[in-house]
C-alpha cells in the first residue's frame, strides 16, 4: 500500500503530468507537489506525485554505499 | 448503418446459414468444413496417440496490440496440443455472440483466426454459432477443441521432470498480461508493449528434432511462470530452483509491474513455453529454440532438484533464496 | 538517472552485510513497521544474510490488515446498497469481514470497481452522475493526502455524487501504543519510508526521546533496508538513540508541507479501532464538518449488524509483533491466500501472506 515508484516528469499540463518509467508512460496528478518541473524525478503513489526525488542525494547515498562495498572487498 | 449480429443469426435459419457461409466457411475453406456435416469425419491415419484439448476464450478487451480473441483462440489451443509434443492438426470453433455485435468486428476476428490457423498449419473443420440476447454475453466468447497426433516415441508430461534437468524458458515473461492491462479502461498508462500471442507448434517441432530428452513442456498462461513451475514440481515430485537474473523480462513489463504492484512471475503469457530438458541436451535444445523466431530470447533459467519435492525457489539478484509459490487470488481477471 | 537499480545492487548489498556482521555484537530486535518493508525483506531473503544477533519482527504497517471487522462490515453494508458504486483499491476485495467480503458481495450483484487512484474514482463519479460513488479510503499518511486531494477536486469540479468512507489511520500513534504496552521489547525501529515522505522525521522523535529506541527511516529496496539495519546497529553499538533518515532521496525532515496542509484542511484526527489493539486515541482520520457532504458516514445510514471475529485467528498478535504466522494454528492449514481467515493473509503486504508466498525464514540453499 505504500508503493511509490520513481518516475521522470516528461510534460506538465496544469495540475497533471505525463511521467515515464522504464518505457511506460502514465498520467498523474501534481496536486501534492505544485513545485514540480519538467525533467524532475518524482515519487508516484496511487496516481499522485508525493515528492520530488533528490537526485544528488541518491547519487551521494550510492557513492557512500560504494565506499562501504569497496572497503569490504579490500578486506577479503 | 453498421451491420450487426441479430438473434436470428443464431437460430439456424436462412440468416444463420448466410452468416456461417459468408463469414466462417469462406474464410476457413477446407474440404472437411465445406461438407457442412454435423460432425467432421477425419482420417487421422496415424501411428501414435491422439492429443485432445478444449479451451474457452473470454478475454477482455477482444482486440489488443498484436492480437485479438480469435488469434488467441487458435494459438491457445494449438499451444496446448504442442505442449504434449503433438503436431496440432484440427480445431473446432464455437462462438457465442452477443446480439448487436458489429458484423465488421466478427469478420475481423474470423480473418485473424484464418491467419493464425494458416501459420499454425491447422484446419478449422467444424464449428457452431449461437447468438444470445444483448447483455447475456460480453461481445463474443469462443470455445475451441483441438486434435493432434503425438508420435510414438514422445513422452512429454508434467510428471516427467527429473533431478538434474534444466529449465528453459522460450522468451520474455509478462508481455501478454501487461499489454492487455494497458488496453483496459480505467488503467491509465500507455506502452508500446504488445501481446506475445503466438502459435508454438513450429518451435516445439524444432525442439523435438534437436532432442529426444525433453521431459516436460508447459505454456505459462494464467497464473504465469510461477504457477506452471509449481505444477510441474508437484506433479513430478521434485523441486525447481530458478535464477532471478536469468529470467528475461522486458523493461516495460518490469516498470508496469512496479507501478501496479504485480510480480512478472505471475503474469499471463500467450506465446511462451517452459521446457524441462535432460541436462545433456539443454544446450542443443536452447540452440534450436534461438533459431526460431518465437524462441530467440530463450534462456536456461534454472534446474530441477530432488530435495524439498513440490517446492519452487528462486535465487534473487542478491544471491539469497526465496520460495516462489503458486498464484494466490486473481490479480488480472479475463486475461485470456 | 535510475533510482532503482543501484539500490538492488548485489555488491552494495554485500558491503553492507559484511559491515553489519562485523559490527553487530549486541542482540537486537528490530521492527519493520511498514508492510512494504516486510515484503522486501522476504522477497530478497534478507533474514538469511543478517547475523544471528539481528532479529527482525514485523509490525502493524499494513492498512488493510489493521482494519477491524466492524469497519469491513461497514464497507460491505455500503456495497449492498442498491445503486451505489464502490470504488476501491484492489487490496480490499478479498478481505473477509464478519460475514462476507467485497468479492462475495460482487458475486451477489454489488457494483464494485477496482481503481489504482482516486482520480479514477472521480472519473467514475463524473461518468455516473445519477449514482453515488463511494471511495474506500484506506491507507496511512502516504495515501490520505491523495484522498484529501480527490475531495478538494470533487469540490472544485462540483461533483456531487462522490464520497469517501474514511478508514485512514496514522502511524506514530500506533507505534506509541505498541511501545507503551511493553509487550515486545524493541531495540530499533525501521521507520516507514513513504509515510515519512509526507510527515517528515520529527513525528518519530518521541520514540528516540521517550523510549531510547533508535529510529532510521528506510526506503523500500533491499539495499535501503540493509543500509537502515546498518545504521540502527551502529546506533545500538554506540548506545545512541536518535532519528536518522537513510532514505535521503525520498524524505526531507519537514516532509511534504503541501500534503500535510491538505490533510489538515480535509481531515481531523479521531479515535480509531485497530485490529488486535483496540481503540487508539487520535490514530484515525475523519472528514471535517466542512466536508461532511463528502463523508459516506454522514450521507448513508450504515447499519452493518453484529461483529464476529474468526476463531483461532491471531492476526492481532502478529500485527503487534508478539507472534509470527508460524505460531498460528490456522496458518497454511485453514488460512491460505485462496481461503483467508484473516486479513494478514489476504493483503499483499500482510505478514502472513509474505510468510506464505515467500517461505519461512532461513530456507537457505
Amino acid at each position: 500500500m505504500c508503493l511509490a515508484i520513481p518516475v521522470l516528469i516528461k510534460s506538465i499540463d496544469g495540475k497533471e503530468a505525463e511521467v515515464e518509467m522504464g518505457g511506460i508512460t502514465r498520467q498523474v496528478s501534481l496536486f501534492l507537489t505544485p513545485e514540480a518541473r519538467v525533467g524532475d524525478y518524482a515519487l508516484v503513489h496511487t496516481g499522485y506525485t508525493i515528492n520530488i526525488l533528490e537526485e544528488k542525494e541518491a547519487r551521494e547515498t550510492l557513492r557512500l554505499l560504494g565506499e562501504i562495498a569497496a572497503l569490504d572487498e579490500r578486506q577479503d | 448503418m453498421e451491420s450487426r449480429i441479430l438473434l436470428a443469426h443464431g437460430s439456424g435459419g436462412a440468416l444463420a446459414q448466410e452468416l456461417v457461409a459468408g463469414s466462417f466457411i469462406k474464410a476457413f475453406n477446407n474440404p472437411i468444413l465445406a461438407k457442412m456435416d454435423d460432425s467432421a469425419v477425419i482420417n487421422l491415419g496415424y501411428n501414435g496417440r491422439l492429443a485432445f484439448t478444449t479451451d474457452s476464450y473470454v478475454v477482455n478487451p477482444i482486440f489488443f496490440r498484436n492480437g485479438d480473441i480469435g488469434k488467441l483462440a487458435v494459438c491457445g489451443t494449438v499451444n496446448d496440443l504442442a505442449m504434449s509434443g503433438a503436431r496440432p492438426q484440427y480445431l473446432s470453433l464455437a462462438v457465442i455472440i452477443e446480439e448487436g455485435f458489429p458484423r465488421s468486428n466478427l469478420d475481423r476476428i474470423v480473418d485473424s483466426i484464418r491467419l493464425a490457423a494458416e501459420e499454425a498449419e491447422v484446419e478449422i473443420v467444424t464449428g457452431d454459432t449461437k447468438v444470445v440476447q444483448r447483455g447475456s454475453a460480453d461481445k463474443l466468447f469462443i470455445n475451441t477443441a483441438g486434435l493432434g497426433i503425438v508420435p510414438e516415441n514422445i513422452s512429454i508430461s508434467g510428471g516427467n521432470a527429473r533431478p538434474g534437468d534444466r529449465v528453459i524458458l522460450s522468451g520474455t515473461i509478462g508481455d501478454h498480461g501487461i499489454a492487455i492491462l494497458s488496453e483496459r479502461e480505467g488503467i491509465s498508462f500507455s506502452t508500446g508493449l504488445e501481446s506475445d500471442c503466438a502459435p508454438l507448434g513450429g518451435l516445439v517441432a524444432d525442439m523435438l528434432t534437436a532432442s529426444s530428452n525433453i521431459h516436460c513442456l508447459r505454456d505459462p498462461t494464467r497464473g504465469g511462470l510461477a504457477t506452471i513451475l509449481n505444477e510441474i514440481a508437484r506433479q513430478s515430485g521434485v523441486s525447481i530452483i530458478i535464477n532471478e537474473e536469468a529470467v528475461p523480462v522486458r523493461e516495460e513489463v518490469l516498470a508496469a509491474c512496479e507501478m501496479l504492484g504485480f510480480d512478472p512471475l505471475y503474469i499471463a503469457n500467450e506465446g511462451k513455453l517452459v521446457a524441462i530438458v535432460a541436462p545433456e541436451d539443454a544446450d542443443k535444445t536452447l540452440g534450436a529454440m534461438r533459431e526460431n523466431k518465437y524462441g530467440d530470447k530463450a534462456a536456461i533459467i534454472g534446474e530441477v532438484r530432488a530435495e524439498h519435492p513440490g517446492r519452487v525457489a528462486m535465487k534473487t539478484v542478491l544471491g539469497t533464496t526465496r520460495i516462489v509459490n503458486m498464484l494466490a487470488g486473481d490479480p488480472l481477471p479475463r486475461i485470456c | 538517472m535510475n533510482f532503482v537499480a543501484g539500490f538492488r545492487d548485489p555488491e552494495l548489498a554485500g558491503g553492507l552485510i559484511s559491515r553489519i556482521r562485523s559490527m553487530s555484537k549486541t542482540p537486537v530486535r528490530l521492527m519493520e513497521f511498514c508492510g512494504g518493508h516486510t515484503v522486501t525483506v522476504f522477497k530478497y531473503g534478507l533474514r538469511q544474510v543478517l547475523p544471528g544477533t539481528v532479529e527482525m519482527v514485523s509490525g502493524p504497517g499494513c492498512p488493510v490488515c489493521v482494519t477491524a471487522n466492524a469497519d469491513l462490515d461497514k464497507v460491505i453494508y455500503l456495497a449492498g446498497i442498491p445503486g451505489v458504486i464502490i470504488a476501491t483499491f484492489g487490496d480490499l476485495i478479498r478481505v473477509p469481514g464478519s460475514r462476507s467480503s467485497l468479492q462475495k458481495a460482487q458475486a451477489e450483484g454489488a457494483d464494485i470497481r477496482i481503481v489504482y487512484s482516486t482520480t479514477d474514482a472521480l472519473k467514475i463519479a463524473a461518468g455516473n452522475p445519477a449514482r453515488p460513488v463511494v471511495f474506500l479510503g484506506i491507507g496511512f499518511e502516504t495515501t490520505a493526502p491523495t484522498i484529501a486531494a480527490s475531495i478538494r477536486e470533487a469540490e472544485d469540479r462540483k461533483i456531487k455524487n462522490y464520497s469517501v468512507l474514511s478508514l485512514h489511520k496514522l502511524s506514530p500513534p500506533v507505534i506509541r501504543a505498541i511501545l507503551a504496552s511493553g509487550e515486545v521489547k524493541l531495540h530499533g525501529l525501521i521507520c516507514p519510508g513513504h509515510v515519512s515522505t509526507i510527515i517528515g522525521s520529527h513525528p518519530w522523535e518521541f520514540i528516540a526521546r521517550d523510549y531510547n529506541i533508535p529510529c532510521v527511516i528506510s526506503g523500500f529496496e533491499p539495499v535501503d533496508i540493509l543500509q537502515c539495519v546498518d545504521m540502527l546497529v551502529a546506533q545500538v553499538e554506540k548506545d545512541e538513540s536518535k532519528v536518522e533518515i537513510a532514505y535521503r532521496r525520498g524524505v526531507r525532515a519537514e516532509g511534504n508541507q503541501v500534503a500535510l496542509k491538505l490533510m489538515d484542511q480535509v481531515f481531523e484526527p479521531c479515535p480509531a479501532y485497530w485490529r488486535g489493539m483496540g481503540e487508539i486515541a487520535g490514530s484515525g482520520l475523519k472528514l471535517r464538518k466542512a466536508y461532511e457532504r463528502f463523508d459516506a458516514e454522514c450521507i448513508f445510514d450504515i447499519k452493518p449488524g453484529p461483529v464476529y471475529e474468526p476463531a483461532g485467528c491471531i492476526c492481532g498478535d502478529v500485527l503487534r509483533g508478539v507472534k509470527t504466522p508460524l505460531d498460528c494454528r490456522l496458518f497454511r492449514i485453514q488460512c491460505t491466500p485462496e481461503s483467508p481467515v484473516g486479513p494478514c493473509m489476504v493483503s499483499s503486504e500482510g505478514t502472513c501472506s509474505a510468510y506464505y508466498l515467500y517461505g519461512e525464514d532461513n530456507i537457505g540453499e
